[in-house]
C-alpha cells in the first residue's frame, strides 16, 4: 500500500470530496495563494500546505480565499452549510477560535435542534493545535475539550495519516458540525493510505497494541508517544493496551471501559490543560462505569494548568512526554505491590 | 561435519512480517524431533502459528527464549545428534553468518506486489519464487486477500513461480465489478493469467475462489494444469448465511470480530490486526456494493446459487479437494461422494481456514498435488 504523509493525506482526502460532490467547497485564509495577486496562482495551499493543488483543481468559485477575519467566514461556512453546501472551513491555529464561538456554539451546533431538523449544517472547520511549535500561547493549545462540551458538535483529532484521509471524508459527508483538529507536529509524518476514497466512522476508538497490565488512552499526538512508551514497558514487562479515540465527540466509551475492565489499570494522556479536559473526562467515566475493575488509581498525564510557555525548555517540559507515561504506567502496575 | 549441525530460523509469513515473537518451545534441550513435529509457536502482529519442524535431530540448544522476540531469520536454536561435541555447537552459534536476522537489509529482498491491468480490472498480484514447476495461482475467498496465503506461499514457491492475486474489489484490487457472477470472476482469472503471461496454471482456490477456479476449469481447461480446492464454494448447496449476512452489515471492530471468528476453529485465531484489516478493505468506496453483489450472486436464502459439482466431477484435470472437518461457513460434508477421481483430504482441528489452522498439513498436500501433476502422473 502507498506511504504518505498526513498532510497528502489530508490533501487526498479534499480532493476526493470536492471531485465526488459539487457542494463541497472550501474557504480560509491563503488557501488559494492570493490567487488573483499578479503572479500568484496556487502558490499557498493554507499556512500548512494542506490545500495544495485544489484552486487549479476546482477553480476560485469553490476555493476561496478570505479576509483575516474568523469570525466573518467560520459565520459564512456555517450559513452555508444551513444552505445547502458542505463548506470546509481552514483555520490557521484552533486559537483563533476564540473571536467565533458564537458562530459555532449558538448558530452551527444549535440548528438542527432547534429547528426540529428542519435544518442541517454539515460544515468542516479544520485547524492546527498542539505545542511543540515555539509558537507561544495564542498559537500553541488543544483546544478540543471545549468543543467536545458542546452538545451538537462532533470532535475529531485523528493522529495518522490513515484516519486523517478517512475521518476527513467522514467529516465532509456528515450531516453535522464537525470541529476537525491536526496537530502541527504530525503534518509529515508517514503511514500507509489507500488511493480510493474511505471513511473511517466517528466513534470507533482505534486499539493500537493489546495488553494485559495497562490501558493507557491517548488523544491526537500523544498516541505515538504513547506507542513509545508502550514499547519501553514491553521491555520492562509490562504489557499495554493503547487506545486512540479519535473522536472525542462522540466517544467511544465501549471500548475504553472494555479495556480498562481487562487490564484494571488506566493511564490517560491528553497534552490539553487538565481541569475539564479529556483525561478528566474520560477518567470520570470509568471511575463511574468500571469502578470495580480497578486495580489502581487511574492516573491522568497531562499539559500543566498554565498556558502554553514560549521558552524552549520550559515548552519542553510542558508536553507530556514516553518518561512520564512510562513511570505512570509504573505507578499504576505496581500500586498494589508496593 | 557441519552438516550435522542444522540451524532454525525466525520464519517470514508475508512481506509485512519483519520480525516474531517466540510464544513457545514444544520440545526442551536435549530432546529429538522428528520431521513433520510440532516444536515452536511463533507469533507475529497478525497471527500465532504452531511450527512444525522439516528437520529431524536433538534441540542441542535454544538460542532465543520463550517469550522473547527476534528479526525473520535469526537464529533461533540448533538443532544436531547427540554426538556433536558442544564445542562445535558453539563454534556453529558463533560463526552462524546470518544469526541477528535479516531486520537491516529486509527492504532490498523484499517483493513487492504490483497492479496488474487485466481486461477491465486492475488487480493486485503478488508473484514469488521461481524454478521448473509449472506456475502456481493462489486465488482467496469471499472478502479475504493474499493474506490469506501467508503460511501457504513459501512452500509452494520452493520449486515454482507463485502468483497471488487479489479478486477484484478485494484487497488492494479495485472494486471494478459489474456484475459480481461467479463468470465474471473467473474471467478476471483468466485475464490474469494472459497479464502474466501464464498459459497453463496449478489453480489453488479457497472458498469462493474455489468456484472461481472451477469456473475456470469449466471454461478454459487448457490452461488449467491441476485443481486444488479449499473448503470450495460452488460444489454443494449449505454455505452460512450468518457469515455472509454479518460480514456484509459487521461495520465494527465488535461485530466483525464474532463474524471472522465463525472462520476458524479457535475464536483465539482473529486478532485485532486482522479484524482492523477487514475494517479498513470494506471502508473503501465501492467495496461494500460490489461485496454485496458477489454475495448476491453466491447465495440466497441460506443456499448457494452456483453449482460446479459436474464440473468437478468430469474433470480430468487432476483435482484435489482439501477441507476443514470443522468448518462453519461451508460443511465438508460435502466433500462426500465426489467423483473417485477428486482425491478428497478431511483435516481435524480446522475450521474454514486450513491452510492456516493446519499449514504444515495443507503444505504437503498441496506440495504433494502440484509436484504429481507436474510429473504428469
Amino acid at each position: 500500500m502507498p506511504t504518505k504523509s498526513y498532510r497528502q493525506a489530508l490533501n487526498e482526502a479534499l480532493h476526493h470530496e470536492m471531485g465526488r460532490d459539487p457542494r463541497v467547497i472550501v474557504l480560509g485564509e491563503d488557501i488559494a495563494g492570493g490567487a488573483g495577486a499578479s503572479g500568484q496562482k496556487d502558490a499557498w495551499g493554507g499556512a500548512f500546505g494542506v490545500t495544495k493543488g485544489l484552486l487549479g483543481a476546482f477553480g476560485p468559485t469553490r476555493v476561496r480565499d478570505t479576509p483575516i477575519s474568523e469570525s466573518a467566514f467560520v459565520g459564512a461556512a456555517a450559513g452555508a452549510a444551513a444552505t445547502g453546501l458542505r463548506p470546509v472551513a481552514e483555520i490557521m491555529f484552533v486559537d483563533f477560535l476564540g473571536v467565533c464561538f458564537d458562530q459555532i456554539f449558538n448558530q452551527a451546533a444549535k440548528f438542527r435542534y432547534m429547528f426540529g431538523g428542519k435544518a442541517v449544517t454539515p460544515f468542516v472547520l479544520r485547524a492546527t493545535f498542539g505545542a511543540g511549535t515555539r509558537s507561544a500561547s495564542q498559537h500553541s493549545q488543544a483546544l478540543y475539550p471545549i468543543f467536545t462540551h458542546i452538545p451538537g458538535l462532533k470532535v475529531v483529532i485523528p493522529s495518522t495519516p490513515y484516519d486523517a484521509k478517512g475521518l476527513l471524508i467522514q467529516a465532509i459527508r456528515d450531516d453535522d458540525p464537525v470541529i476537525f483538529l491536526e496537530n502541527k507536529l504530525l503534518y509529515d509524518t508517514v503511514g500507509e493510505v489507500p488511493d480510493g476514497a474511505y471513511v473511517v466512522p466517528f466513534g470507533e476508538a482505534n486499539i493500537l497494541r493489546e495488553g494485559d497490565d495497562v490501558t493507557i488512552i491517548a488523544f491526537g499526538r500523544m498516541v505515538h508517544i504513547a506507542m513509545e512508551a508502550a514499547g519501553q514497558l514491553a521491555k520492562e514487562g509490562i504489557s499495554c493496551t493503547v487506545i486512540d479515540p479519535r473522536t472525542t465527540s462522540p466517544l467511544d466509551e465501549d471500548t475504553i471501559l472494555e479495556a480498562a475492565e481487562e487490564t484494571g489499570r488506566v493511564v490517560i494522556v491528553d497534552e490539553a490543560n487538565p481541569r475539564c479536559g479529556m483525561a478528566a473526562d474520560v477518567s470520570s467515566i470509568i471511575a463511574e462505569k468500571a469502578f470495580g475493575a480497578l486495580k489502581a488509581p487511574i492516573f491522568k498525564v497531562t499539559a500543566p494548568h498554565t498556558p502554553v510557555p514560549y521558552a524552549p525548555n520550559l515548552e519542553a517540559a510542558y508536553i507530556p512526554d514516553a518518561k512520564r507515561i512510562a513511570d505512570a504506567a509504573r505507578a499504576a502496575f505496581t500500586y498494589r505491590k508496593s | 561435519m557441519t552438516d550435522a549441525i542444522q540451524a532454525i530460523t525466525m520464519p517470514k509469513w508475508g512481506m509485512t512480517m519483519t520480525e516474531g515473537r517466540l510464544a513457545a518451545w514444544l520440545v526442551k534441550e536435549g530432546q529429538q524431533i522428528q520431521v513433520g513435529q510440532e516444536f515452536m509457536e511463533v507469533e507475529t502482529e497478525k497471527i500465532t502459528n504452531v511450527v512444525e519442524s522439516l528437520i529431524a535431530g536433538n534441540m542441542r540448544k535454544i538460542i532465543v527464549p520463550e517469550g522473547a522476540s527476534a528479526p525473520v531469520g535469526a537464529l533461533l536454536a540448533v538443532v544436531a545428534e547427540p554426538n556433536v561435541p558442544e564445542a562445535d555447537i558453539d563454534t556453529f552459534i558463533s560463526s552462524y553468518a546470518d544469526r541477528a536476522g535479516r531486520l537491516d537489509d529486509m527492504e532490498d529482498g523484499q517483493v513487492v506486489a504490483r497492479v496488474l491491468t487485466c481486461g477491465p480490472h486492475n488487480l493486485n498480484v503478488l508473484s514469488i519464487g521461481e524454478g521448473s514447476g509449472i506456475p502456481a495461482v493462489l486465488v482467496h475467498g469471499f472478502g479475504g486477500d493474499g493474506g490469506t496465503w501467508l503460511f501457504t506461499q513459501d512452500a509452494l514457491a520452493q520449486n515454482r513461480t507463485v502468483h497471488i492475486i487479489d479478486l477484484p474489489a478485494h484487497g488492494a484490487s479495485t472494486p471494478s465489478l459489474s456484475s459480481g457472477t461467479i463468470e465474471e470472476l473467473g474471467s478476471a482469472l483468466i485475464a490474469a493469467l494472459d497479464a502474466l503471461k501464464v498459459e497453463k496454471a496449478h489453480l489453488i482456490g479457497h472458498s469462493l475462489g474455489g468456484a472461481v477456479a472451477l469456473s475456470v476449469a469449466e471454461r478454459a481447461p487448457e490452461r488449467v494444469s491441476s485443481l486444488s480446492l479449499i473448503a470450495p464454494a460452488g460444489i454443494g448447496e449449505q454455505i452460512s448465511s450468518e457469515y455472509i449476512d454479518g460480514f456484509l452489515s459487521a461495520d465494527r471492530r465488535k461485530p466483525m470480530k464474532d463474524v471472522l471468528a465463525r472462520l476458524f476453529s479457535s475464536s483465539d485465531a482473529v486478532s485485532a490486526e486482522m479484524v482492523e484489516n477487514v475494517l479498513r478493505f470494506k471502508r473503501l468506496d465501492g467495496v461494500p456494493e460490489a461485496l454485496t453483489a458477489i454475495a448476491r450472486n453466491l447465495a440466497s436464502d441460506g443456499k448457494q446459487k452456483i453449482d460446479l459439482r459436474a464440473t468437478l466431477n468430469a474433470t480430468d484435470i487432476p483435482a484435489l479437494v482439501i477441507w476443514g472437518e470443522g468448518d462453519a461457513i461451508i460443511p465438508a460434508a460435502q466433500a462426500i461422494g465426489l467423483s473417485p477421481n477428486v482425491k478428497v483430504e478431511v483435516i481435524g482441528n480446522a475450521g474454514h481456514m486450513p491452510m492456516m489452522e493446519a499449514s504444515s498439513n495443507v503444505n504437503r498436500l498441496l506440495s504433494a498435488h502440484l509436484n504429481a501433476a507436474d510429473a504428469g502422473e
